[in-house]
């Protein structure tokens, strides 16, 4: 009997797992983009344009700072 | 470079808002929106990071209002135009992001982009943006400097001061696409429990301030130079 009851509690609770899932496994996400990889390629490629971008600033910002020296 | 920590800081979480942001399997998986709720994290930080250098804009227009000293007018200009284009960005994301969820692609481009349209905070962005450019228009159509200066100082304060309306109550009270709309859960969406993931927090908020001192840093840049520019004016007055 006390098997019996477990077994149809580990069943329930089963089944309440697969309810959960069901709202999220509906929507479609980018899973496979995901799994495969490729998504860092696309992290990668932004990253470099931001640190070329803050490079860039960073020089300017020297540049201002000798002129400032220059002017004073 | 002149007082870095802050710049440095800047960096680093706007690295991080790009990788964790892209990376991290932390977002609801929601209808609709699926993958693009990450644009929280860029499109969003716009237009706090264009709130943010308003209010340096405003506040050193008041500065200049009690000290009649031309520095702070210069401040207070170039913050004004940074906000102006964090805000132009705002808008342009918006629209990339409108075009691949809210329109509708059983519908012909144009009744779908009409029913967009409608949308107030569209509307509220567009007016603020544009007192914003006014701004700009007349500042420069007045050659007298102190007078340039004590109008667009003013103008400023008017500007600021429907900013708050035009773009955060008003969309507020009426039906929106956006979260915080009209039958919405209330209260204000960014800080608002119910309306944004928790764990997608831990993202947001380092990526609004590091917007917001990106913005900054290339408006002390701007104002550095300018000052450079003007340095004879200023040393007169």
């Amino acid at each position: 009997m006390k098997h019996k009851c477990l077994s149809l509690l580990v069943l329930m609770l089963a089944t309440l797992a697969s309810f959960a899932q069901q709202p999220s496994a509906t929507v479609e996400m980018a899973d496979t983009f995901r799994s495969n990889g490729k998504i860092y390629v696309v992290v990668a490629v932004i990253l470099t344009i931001f640190i070329g971008i803050v490079l860039y600033l960073v020089r300017l910002d020297r540049k201002v700072s000798r002129l400032e020296q220059e002017t004073r | 470079m002149k007082k870095s920590w802050w710049k440095i800081l800047a960096v680093a979480l706007l690295v991080y808002t790009i990788v964790a942001g892209l990376l991290w399997n932390n977002v609801p998986r929601l209808p609709q929106l699926q993958e693009t709720i990450r644009n929280l994290y860029f499109h969003v930080c716009m237009w706090f990071a264009m709130m943010v250098l308003f209010t340096c804009s405003v506040v050193h227009a008041i500065k200049y209002l009690r000290n009649n000293n031309l520095r702070s007018d210069i401040l207070s200009r170039q913050y004004a135009v940074t906000g102006i284009v964090f805000g132009v960005l705002g808008y342009a994301t918006g629209a990339i992001w409108a075009a691949y969820t809210w329109a509708d692609p059983n519908l012909d481009t144009s009744e779908s982009f009409s029913a967009i349209a409608r949308e107030p905070k569209l509307i509220g962005a567009a007016i603020a943006l544009l007192i914003y450019g006014a701004y700009l228009v007349l500042r420069d159509s007045i050659q007298d400097l102190d007078k340039k200066a004590r109008i667009s100082a003013v103008y400023n304060v008017f500007a600021f001061a429907f900013l708050f309306p035009s773009i955060w109550i008003i969309p507020r009270l009426l039906p929106s696409l956006h979260p915080g709309g009209e039958g919405g859960e209330g209260g204000n969406p960014g800080l608002n429990y119910r309306d944004l993931a928790p764990t997608m927090r831990l993202v947001f908020y380092p990526a609004i301030i590091g917007w917001s001192l990106l913005g900054v840093w290339i408006t002390t840049l701007k104002v550095r130079m300018t000052l450079i520019k003007e340095k004879n004016l200023l040393h007169e007055a």
